[in-house]
């Protein structure tokens, strides 16, 4: 049984439709980043898995239950990370995990805070207010607070957005030892590295639907090839250099000043300049080149 | 409601101190003040025992009604508290019920401070008034329902203006808490039975000098409408905060 199954999920705001017949299955155990631009329906679809956005076509299940007449009992069994710091700041440390932990019935609520204060290294700011934590030591505490009850699903919603290289480090750490230790996550992101990073298999989102989905390394050799040649020069001399690589069948992409002559292995002589940095593809070549959005 | 008590924690200082202090200032300026110049008795009532057991109704309308409009506001719109409530296995019926209850509780409690001062300003102690904190705890449940509503249904905090002017200051002013209704024009005085706040105002000054069988009425009817801006606070609730 799949952990979460959405399938010709639709979800309009008004004129705009956020989510357009998303078909997504996430097998347990697994971390599947959704991976896509801002805009793309991401939020949305987190919304709809927490019964917080009810869905206007399709069937959404999540451990087994439909939603949302069974999203009670699904959100019992799952933790959430939302992308909004929505701390309590009126109340400690330990008082966020604690009327958490009483939410979530969880029975030894004590065993609960003891935990969440381990995993997000907050011990000794147990009875601190959480408006004199850093960025970082918030973040933690959010995924403390998504894990009191131990669910078997967690969703993290844009989890180290915003947040300094280090401490965006620091939380990949902490987000890889749940994996391991087989929890189900479903990821949504829009840094790459994160999704190349974490995520088992990366589903892209744009426009409210999934557009591809694989392996990383899949995605890689379905979309982007082996090599991508980056070209840095004057406008005119890139306009060219796109021109020439597009009248062979390659895929050009923008990436900043340059541009990133993808599959250049491919290429025939002249195709690529001899000025040109060749690199192996990443997952930003298949990012910019499915959604035209430029990756951070 | 175990956010809501970790969060009183923190500031029940801040709210015991109000919720005493400011009836006492209210004896003072219209009970003795009033009392001792321009009127003396009203009703059958020295001004002082009038008004401090008037004084209940203001303190429950202000303890209730305003921490519901505004709390509720900040929680959704700024603090985003309720997105991360509703992330977890509780459903917006529970978490308008909790937050009512909660603000009931604390109405009920501080609403008796009037009449505890009121003694010491001469009030005679009666067997009817330990019903007083359920009479004050059903019409905060009134007010923290309307709160909840209105704030789940306004656009920006300013807009909490209208409602103040419009509701709640006439709705505590024609009450009966510092004058008897019943020398305002007839249509007034109709009006008023549809004031929760009136119903209270004679509840509580019924426990303190005596009950009358139409008490029972006036208790049906504030629960009446307890359940309906429960109703009502649940429905714009959903609305807000489900898409």
């Amino acid at each position: 049984m799949a952990a979460i199954d959405l399938k010709g999920v639709v979800k309009r705001f008004g004129a705009i439709t956020a989510v357009d017949g998303l078909d997504l299955e996430v097998p347990p155990g697994i971390c599947l980043g959704l991976l896509g631009p801002n805009g793309a329906g991401k939020s949305t679809t987190m919304r709809l898995l927490t019964g917080q956005a009810v869905a206007d076509e399709g069937e959404i299940t999540v451990l087994g239950h439909r939603l949302p007449g069974e999203s009670k009992e699904a959100r019992a069994q799952m933790g959430v990370v939302p992308q909004l710091d929505n701390l309590d700041v009126d109340v400690s440390v330990e008082d966020n995990l604690a009327v958490f932990a009483r939410l979530y019935r969880v029975r030894d609520v004590r065993a609960a805070v003891d935990r969440g204060l381990t995993l997000a290294r907050l011990d000794g700011r147990r009875g601190d207010p959480v408006d004199e934590l850093s960025g970082g030591m918030r973040r933690r505490l959010l995924l403390a607070r998504g894990l009191t009850h131990d669910p078997p699903l967690l969703l993290l919603d844009e989890p180290t957005v915003g947040l300094d290289p280090q401490i965006r480090t620091e939380l990949w750490s902490l987000i890889d030892s749940l994996r391991t230790k087989g929890t189900t996550i479903l990821m949504s992101t829009h840094y790459i590295e994160e999704a190349e990073r974490l995520a088992d298999e990366v589903a892209l989102m744009m426009d409210g639907k999934i557009i591809s989905r694989g392996k990383p390394s899949e995605l890689v050799a379905q979309h982007a090839g082996r090599e991508t040649a980056e070209v840095y020069a004057t406008p005119e001399r890139l306009a060219e250099a796109r021109a020439v690589a597009e009248a062979q069948g390659l895929k050009v992409r923008p990436a900043g000043p340059a541009i990133a002559i993808v599959g250049s292995e491919k290429a025939t002589d002249g195709a690529i300049p001899p000025e040109a940095i060749r690199r192996a593809a990443t997952l930003e070549d298949v990012f910019v080149l499915l959604t035209g959005e430029e990756a951070e | 409601m175990s956010r809501e008590v970790a969060n009183f924690r923190t500031f029940w200082k801040a709210t015991t101190f109000s919720s005493v202090l400011e009836p006492v200032v209210y004896l003072l300026a219209f009970g003795l003040g009033l009392g001792a110049t321009i009127v003396d008795r009203v009703d059958g009532l020295d001004y002082v025992e009038y008004v401090g057991t008037g004084m209940v109704a203001t303190a429950v309308i202000f303890s209730s009604a305003f921490p519901a409009m505004f709390g509720t506001f900040v929680k959704e719109r700024f603090q985003r508290t309720y997105d991360a409530i509703l992330a977890a296995p509780v459903d917006v019926e529970e978490l308008v019920t909790a937050e009512m209850l909660w603000i009931g509780l604390r109405s009920g409690f501080f609403g008796c401070f009037p009449l505890l001062v009121s003694m010491l300003f001469g009030l005679d102690p009666s067997p009817g008034m330990v019903l007083v904190p359920l009479f004050a705890f059903v019409t905060a449940l009134i007010f923290a329902g309307f709160g909840i509503a209105v704030a789940a249904s306004v656009a920006k905090i300013d807009q909490f203006n209208y409602v103040t002017t419009l509701f709640i200051t006439p709705l505590f002013l024609v009450a009966g808490t510092f004058f008897p209704i019943d020398q305002l024009p007839g249509a007034v005085q109709i009006a008023s039975q549809l004031n929760p706040l009136h119903h209270l105002v004679v509840l509580v000054r019924h426990a303190c000098f005596g009950f009358e069988t139409a008490d029972l009425l006036r208790v049906g009817v504030l629960i009446a409408f307890a359940v309906v801006m429960w109703r009502v606070a649940v429905n714009r609730m959903e609305k807000r905060l489900i898409d």
